[in-house]
């Protein structure tokens, strides 16, 4: 975990926890939750010019929950972040985003999803051609446009 | 103080590469002052794992998010549309979607025909050969033969149908509604040194294949090679006068900030529908105390946007999500007026073929459709990759309280004031809108699509900057003349997107750029007299 993090080790707990809120971890779908330490790693890394807005959502979660989120047990921390979802607001979006972000691209959940774990430069995608007599009926048409 | 070149190109976005690149068949000294720099496509979003999240920081298409050292801050409180651009060369097009229609010869008849707002002074088919030459030169995709266009031939083949592309034209089939492939500037074979397009998904930051036209692998190679002179990371401060009320100049920041003087004959402006205006309004003096070439006090006034309507659902079987362009077809079934809908004027559809896992997540948990918790998962996987949607774009017709100013406190890195946005979405627009989301649900209804959701506007959907320098015939209703001189400046000349009179429903590009080859070619032909 880097030393220089923009969260306190308390944010970045609560965060942690959070993040397996939003998103736990799924034996159905042989995924990770996003409380997983490689993608809390990623979320930190980049966390960037969000850091703002994800501090500030961490701090109205630590104030609903009474404190770190950590310490309480599992009902009440669902109880708090619940409250701070339906509260909502650019702080609180900002949070879901980021956790979302990052999990939606780690490798194990991408594949999950029958996706390949690569960007999409260079090697692209296959496009179907389709079938183009679906335009017959269109070409049948008389001109739509008005002359002036 | 530097010699003075014959013509100084303010801006290397879409319309200041176009007539460039036309006016260097002169031999003039040609010089291109551009605010931002070249892009180097190897760092494009589409060639790393974060490609998605970048469209929320660096590659946001909002300048205020983005906020690049290129970019310039614009105040839009009073917008309920946010201002989308990007500054470098290559401008807007190289964050573009590259959907690429042209306006209709009603859009340029909007006075006679409908009685609302104000016709052109010149008509389409003055523009076909400008639109046809831009076509080979950005190198268009598209198929001849549709019946809601006048004929036009563009020089590659559409884009793949793909499998939205074909749900769609099934569900518009069942209701009896025009569709067609959309034209592009997605290059489907190579082409003129660009590669084919590859289906990288994710076209509009930027497309790292090169398939798709943006200015700086287009007009700017021709251009340079042709011997015009560009200079990148100099943002101009304002147009300075001389004792006769000529353009004598422009005063800039350099690459390294400090503030140089570059003298002119004549000088072209194509800076957008918000950075032109901006730097009408900055260079006013003494000689023009409201503003440069604002005699009419139209500078900045009667901004349109095209206010978007997007609505889009699932279906149950697989759509193309990220794993082609966004583009894919149109359709102008609600284009041209019919009042028995409520409205004058009308939109095009541009439907799209789905999003990448990211977007689906982000969009999905702000509409509350991604539950918290234990099902987030089985939420997630019946939306990703089966989303369906399309975007009504509506002709915003001129108002001139809608309107770009000077903010009073807002300043960019250099100091310069920025713009301020005041726009309102009017009445026949909110009607226009209201009746895209209705007929984009029976679409989607005909498609089978299901949990239907809706943003109109589309926040940051302000990517068309249109009428802020309007041309015309009458300089008291006008900013230009017919063939884009100042009325009030006569070596001062503007090319973009300032120059609309009306938005029409379309995408704007193609005709910007051939707006700005048609000025190009009235300036060549009139050298001789071009100050008269």
């Amino acid at each position: 975990m880097t030393t220089n993090s923009p969260l306190s080790p308390t944010e970045r707990e609560d965060l942690r926890v959070i993040a397996g809120i939003i998103i736990p971890a799924s034996a159905e779908f042989d995924v990770p939750g996003a409380d997983d330490p490689a993608i809390q790693a990623e979320i930190l890394r980049t966390l960037g010019r969000d850091a703002g807005l994800v501090h500030e959502a961490l701090d109205e979660l630590a104030r609903r929950a009474g404190g770190p989120l950590a310490v309480l047990d599992p009902a009440r921390r669902e109880a708090a972040a619940m409250k701070l979802r339906a509260r909502g607001g650019a702080a609180v979006a900002t949070l879901a985003r980021v956790v979302l972000q990052c999990y939606y691209r780690d490798d194990r959940v991408v594949r999950s999803l029958g996706l390949e774990p690569r960007p999409p430069y260079p090697q692209g995608h296959v496009l179907e051609d389709g079938d183009w007599s679906l335009l017959d009926p269109v070409r049948a048409r008389p001109p739509m446009w008005r002359l002036p | 103080m530097k010699d003075p070149v014959d013509v100084l190109i303010i801006g290397a976005g879409a319309s200041g590469a176009a007539v460039a690149w036309s006016l260097a068949e002169t031999k003039m000294h040609i010089l291109c002052l551009e605010q931002g720099g070249w892009m180097n496509p190897a760092t494009y979003p589409s060639t790393g794992r974060d490609w998605e999240a970048r469209f929320y920081c660096d590659f946001s298409p909002s300048p205020n998010i983005r906020a690049r050292p290129e970019d310039y801050p614009i105040n839009e409180e009073g917008s309920p549309i946010k201002v989308v651009n990007f500054n470098g060369v290559g401008g807007g097009t190289v964050m573009y979607a590259a959907h690429f229609p042209r306006l209709h010869p009603s859009d340029f008849r909007v006075k006679s025909l409908d009685g609302v707002a104000d016709d052109w002074p010149i008509d389409y088919w003055t523009l076909v050969p400008f639109f046809e030459e831009n076509d080979r030169m950005m190198g268009v995709s598209g198929l001849a033969g549709d019946p809601a266009i006048p004929p036009r031939n563009p020089p590659m083949p559409p884009l793949p149908l793909g499998r939205s592309g074909t749900i769609l034209a099934k569900a518009m089939n069942r209701l009896g509604w025009h569709w067609w492939p959309s034209d592009t500037t997605v290059a489907t074979v190579d082409y003129e040194g660009r590669a084919r397009c590859i289906n990288l998904g994710h076209c509009t930051p930027g497309c790292a294949q090169g398939a798709k036209a943006s200015t700086d692998i287009t007009y700017w190679p021709a251009a340079l090679r042709a011997g015009v002179e560009l200079k990148t990371h100099c943002r101009v401060r304002a147009i300075t006068t001389d004792e006769h009320g000529m353009a004598a100049g422009a005063l800039y920041h350099d690459e390294e900030g400090k503030e140089q003087f570059q003298a002119a004959h004549a000088i072209v402006i194509a800076c957008n529908g918000v950075g032109t205006p901006r730097l009408l309004l900055n260079s006013a003096s003494g000689r023009f105390p409201n503003g440069l070439a604002n005699s009419s006090g139209l500078v900045g006034r009667n901004l349109m946007f095209h206010p978007y309507a997007q609505i889009y659902g699932y279906v149950d079987e697989p759509t193309d999500s990220n794993r082609a362009p966004p583009t894919c077809l149109w359709s102008k079934e609600f284009y041209e007026t019919d009042r028995s809908r409520g409205f004058v004027r009308g939109y095009t559809y541009q439907f799209g073929r789905g999003v990448g896992p990211v977007f689906e997540a982000v969009t999905s948990e702000e509409k509350g459709l991604l539950p918290w918790g234990a099902g987030h998962h089985a939420a997630f996987r019946r939306r990703n990759g089966h989303r369906l949607a399309m975007s009504a774009i509506c002709e915003d017709l001129p108002e001139e309280h809608n309107r770009v100013t000077l903010d009073p406190v807002l300043k960019d890195s250099h100091g310069i004031p920025a713009p301020r946005i005041d726009y309102r979405i009017s009445e026949n627009s909110a009607r226009m809108m209201e009746h895209g989301i209705a007929s984009a649900k029976e679409i989607l209804a005909a498609a089978g699509a299901s949990d239907i959701c809706v943003n109109s506007p589309i926040l940051y959907g302000g990517w068309h900057l249109l009428g802020t320098a309007r041309m015309g015939t009458d300089p008291e209703r006008s900013v230009v003349n017919e063939w884009g001189r100042a009325h009030d400046v006569k070596n001062l000349f503007i090319v973009d997107g300032s120059l609309f009179v009306t938005s029409g429903g379309v995408n704007p590009t193609s005709t910007i750029q051939a707006l700005a080859l048609y000025v190009a070619d009235q300036m060549k032909r009139r050298l001789s007299n071009l100050f008269d």
